[in-house]
């Protein structure tokens, strides 16, 4: 390691102001300082410093994403060739979860990976053109941005708009406010949020779900043969409050009892395994709990935020069950937590801490809130059948005024101690 | 009436290289120095002239604002430099002390039969009183206020920190003469707090004429910042002076032998110092004398006061005005390949906070902590650490913030008056992003005086 310290080290007056590569230095001090922790040392104040920096706490949620991650690509392999099994015979057995475990993943990578890579390559290089024109080397902030975007996209989603979006986000919802740490949005769910609002099509739907359902419709001569259906579990739930309900690809008259259909589609289980379509990383709640397990065991995610996300989600859901005017409010509240994107965003971008709450008291109202908007957008409006992405970007935006009550009590109890001494 | 605080938040910092339970006595430094530097925002204005023979206890420089408070030398010599820095600021003043121990001598008088004005003129006049640290804006007590208490903190619970216990022990006389000092310059109370967790020397428990406080925790238990705020806290218009306890004894010794004493028990502690000790040595005193030829190695990092609050001084430098610590620690300025040493590493070595590292199954271990950064500045990202080792109700990440925008109201309602920049020690230690918070607080601090005092 030595040696390799040498060299690097030794180009660093190249890069340094006045070197003859003294505009490459963002990109230089990137490289080294990924390599070795800088030799900075304290200067003012405590001398000694805590060993975490911004680069260990930001790779742990990479590593808690990791998961999900591995869970998306087989995820993805299933669905495909289940819906490719309705005009291909001999994929039939393919319907079965666990067979063809091999040809699954293979084509869950092929799906997957170009995504994370057109994710990191749009986003980093936005990053690297900020880092030039202010002359620092890349904030860590994106690392976990770029692995959370390809998570929260369709399978399907070509991939230039996955670079627009990225390219987008990372532009409007973060550098102009000042680059890490200063953003007011969300980056991946602004990434998300452009796709949703300008592309629709390839965001939503009962199309998109499933890789490669547009090819099997070609062959199928553009109708969806019986039995299969593109369509998600939230999806097919938005259709309750609608004229003609669907559960699984089975359109049903409106007085059938619309949840048991539901539940025996969507087994309870199934569902909080992930093994239901979706987009990429969003289906498995056991994948999201395990990277949730780590975020909060290591303190990088506050546990305040996730759990009470979850209580919030709950309590809306029970609070649904109570009223029961249709059938999509008498799902029982706990399907809420299972399906769609309700443990991933809770764990992975409701935590975001730049954007969330940031007091503590403050965190534990934003999660609650977040979790019940989430399900109030779900069942009482149809025209999104995902509420977490709105929910929580819209939390984003409340954050500070959460923040304010908060600090306001903090200040009036600290006054208050001087009027009764 | 006497108040037990317990503290549930804080964090305690376990270094390598506690001083023994030894008292030696430091040989006569060959340089002393009174550095206006240890007294935040002083302008000095000199008495002493370069060649100048002074006495012990001779006026050096006063405070160009406040003349009535003047600084003295704590030993017989010349004055042999006037030190300056950038716009000729006065840095230090060196002292070459001799080998007579000429003082200004005064009548021995028992302070609790003078008048409160009579203790205060004695003081000001004879260099005691810059002992007296008032809060708010943590800088050398104002002669004219009048504070509603005064605060003694009976430990230090820094990283390392000297034990008081051990130093003040067999003082009892001098101490209790000293806080009969105090007790007249103020109209409220003189507190004195002791750590709770383990037993305080007689000397502390047995004072009179002060309320005895216990206080249960982790650091910052010690800090009279912590003290004050759960005891008596300090609204907006409402002073508070403090003082170390040895400082304490100086002023005792002061009116009961009528001369200004000198000398101080230092420790010398920090993993790079071969024999950690008490030395008995002088306020101000070069340190090479006890540093010197007493080290571990060669790459170290030489601070008057502990690892969190100190004063980084080179290794012929001079101890703090303030100061009972020396650490030595190793000087970090090594590259860390990522996956050894460096942001990736299995962190053995490090100790954190944070349950990113090992360190929280290794409750007892001993670190050897160097002075690296570990780590680049950032913009804020984490929240909830700074809370978790701030047991004041006060907000610090809201309150750094409204330090950096300058927010004055913010930084009023928010508790700006309440704390010092040692207070935020821990909030600056475990800080991701690595903000020099502690200086941060002193902008603020510094910006209330100007626009609020």
């Amino acid at each position: 390691m030595k040696a390799l310290e040498k060299i690097i080290h030794n180009l660093d007056p190249k890069f340094e102001k006045g070197g003859k590569w003294e505009k490459m230095y963002p990109l230089y001090e990137t490289l080294s300082t990924f390599l070795f922790t800088p030799k900075h040392v304290t200067k003012k104040g405590a001398h000694i410093r805590d060993g975490v920096d911004l680069k260990r706490t930001m790779f742990m949620v990479v590593l808690a994403l990791i998961p999900c991650l591995l869970f998306g690509i087989y995820n993805t392999g299933h669905w495909h060739y289940e819906i490719q099994s309705y005009v291909n015979p001999a994929l039939e057995g393919y319907r079965d979860y666990l067979t063809g475990f091999g040809d699954k993943v293979i084509y869950g990578l092929i799906k997957v990976l170009p995504l994370v890579i057109v994710s990191y390559a749009a986003g980093l290089a936005v990053e690297f053109v900020f880092g030039f024109i202010k002359g620092h080397g890349l904030h860590e902030g994106f690392l976990v941005s770029g692995m959370l975007i390809p998570l929260t996209m369709p399978a399907d989603v070509p991939l230039w708009m996955v670079a627009i979006a990225t390219i987008f986000a990372v532009v409007i919802g973060k550098e102009v406010f000042g680059g890490t740490g200063m953003n007011i949005l969300n980056v991946a769910l602004t990434a998300r949020a452009f796709l949703y609002f300008a592309y629709p099509t390839a965001m939503s739907g009962d199309k998109v779900w499933k890789s490669g359902t547009d090819d099997m419709l070609v062959q199928a001569g553009n109708v969806m043969p019986d039995g299969a259906s593109g369509a998600t579990a939230l999806g097919d739930l938005a259709s309750f409050v609608g004229d003609s309900p669907v559960v699984a690809g089975k359109v049903m008259s409106s007085s059938d009892d619309l949840v048991a259909a539901f539940e025996s589609a969507y087994d309870p289980i199934h569902a909080f395994i992930g093994m239901i379509p979706g987009s990429v990383g969003e289906t498995s709640t056991l994948a999201a709990l395990l990277g949730g397990a780590i975020l909060i065991f290591t303190g990088v995610a506050s546990w305040r935020i996730i759990l009470s996300f979850f209580a919030g989600g709950m309590l809306f859901g029970l609070l649904m069950n109570g009223v029961g005017a249709n059938a999509y409010m008498d799902l029982p509240g706990y399907y809420h937590l299972i399906i769609g994107g309700f443990a991933f965003g809770a764990v992975f971008m409701a935590t975001d801490p730049v954007t969330a709450a940031q007091t503590s008291w403050g965190k534990i109202w934003y999660g609650l809130l977040g979790g019940a908007l989430t399900v109030l957008i779900r069942v009482l409006n149809p025209a999104y059948p995902e509420g977490i992405m709105l929910a929580i970007l819209f939390m984003n935006v409340m954050a500070p005024l959460i923040d304010h009550y908060v600090v306001q009590t903090n200040i009036k109890r600290r006054q208050k101690r001087f009027k009764t001494a | 009436m006497s108040k037990t605080v317990k503290l549930r938040k804080g964090l305690d910092i376990k270094l390598v290289g506690e001083a023994d339970k030894l008292k030696v006595d430091a040989p006569m430094p060959a340089s002393v120095a009174l550095k206006p530097t240890d007294f935040h925002g002083l302008v000095p204005k000199m008495v002493a002239k370069q060649g100048d023979k002074v006495k012990i206890g001779s006026v050096i420089f006063y405070d160009k604002y406040n003349e009535a408070i003047k600084f003295v030398s704590p030993v017989s010599g010349v004055v042999e430099e006037v030190v300056r820095g950038a716009k000729r600021k006065i840095l230090e003043v060196r002292i070459t002390p001799d080998a007579q121990e000429d003082a200004v001598k005064h009548e021995p008088k028992d302070p609790a039969s003078l008048s409160g004005e009579e203790v205060k003129a004695a003081m000001l006049e004879n260099g005691l009183w810059p002992f007296l640290k008032q809060r708010p804006l943590d800088i050398v007590a104002d002669p004219n206020v009048e504070p509603k208490a005064i605060f003694v903190s009976a430990f230090d619970s820094h990283p390392l920190a000297p034990d008081y216990d051990y130093i003040v022990h067999g003082q009892d006389q001098f101490f209790q003469n000293g806080l009969n000092a105090l007790a007249k310059l103020t109209s409220g109370k003189v507190h004195l707090t002791l750590n709770g967790n383990v037993p305080a020397d007689a000397t502390f428990q047995n004072a009179k004429n002060v309320q005895i406080n216990k206080i249960f925790g982790k650091h910052p238990a010690g800090n009279v910042g912590t003290q004050i705020h759960f005891i008596d806290p300090i609204d907006k218009g409402q002073f508070v002076f403090t003082v170390n306890p040895q400082d304490v004894v100086a002023i005792g010794k002061f009116f009961a032998e009528g001369q200004y004493d000198p000398t101080r028990i230092v420790a010398l502690t920090g993993s790079e110092v071969k024999n950690r000790k008490y030395y008995r040595t002088i306020v101000g005193a070069s340190v090479t004398g006890i540093v010197n030829d007493n080290l571990e190695s060669e790459n170290v990092r030489v601070i008057s006061g502990n690892a969190l609050t100190g004063e980084k001084i080179d290794r012929n430098g001079y101890l703090g005005f303030y100061d009972a610590q020396i650490t030595v620690l190793p000087e970090g300025d090594q590259y860390k390949f990522f996956l050894t040493k460096g942001w990736l590493g299995p962190g053995f070595d490090k100790f954190s906070s944070h349950m990113l590292f090992p360190t929280w199954l290794m409750k007892n271990k001993k670190y050897r902590l160097d002075t690296n950064m570990n780590g680049e500045e950032r913009g804020f990202v984490v929240t909830g650490e700074m809370e978790k080792v701030m047991p004041l109700d006060i907000l610090p990440m809201q309150l750094i913030k409204a330090v950096m925008t300058k927010d004055i109201d913010a930084m009023e309602l928010l508790g700006i008056y309440e704390v010092a920049p040692e207070d935020f020690a821990l909030c600056e230690y475990v800080c991701t992003s690595k903000i020099d918070i502690q200086e941060k607080i002193r902008e603020g601090l510094d910006l209330i005086k100007e626009e609020c005092m």
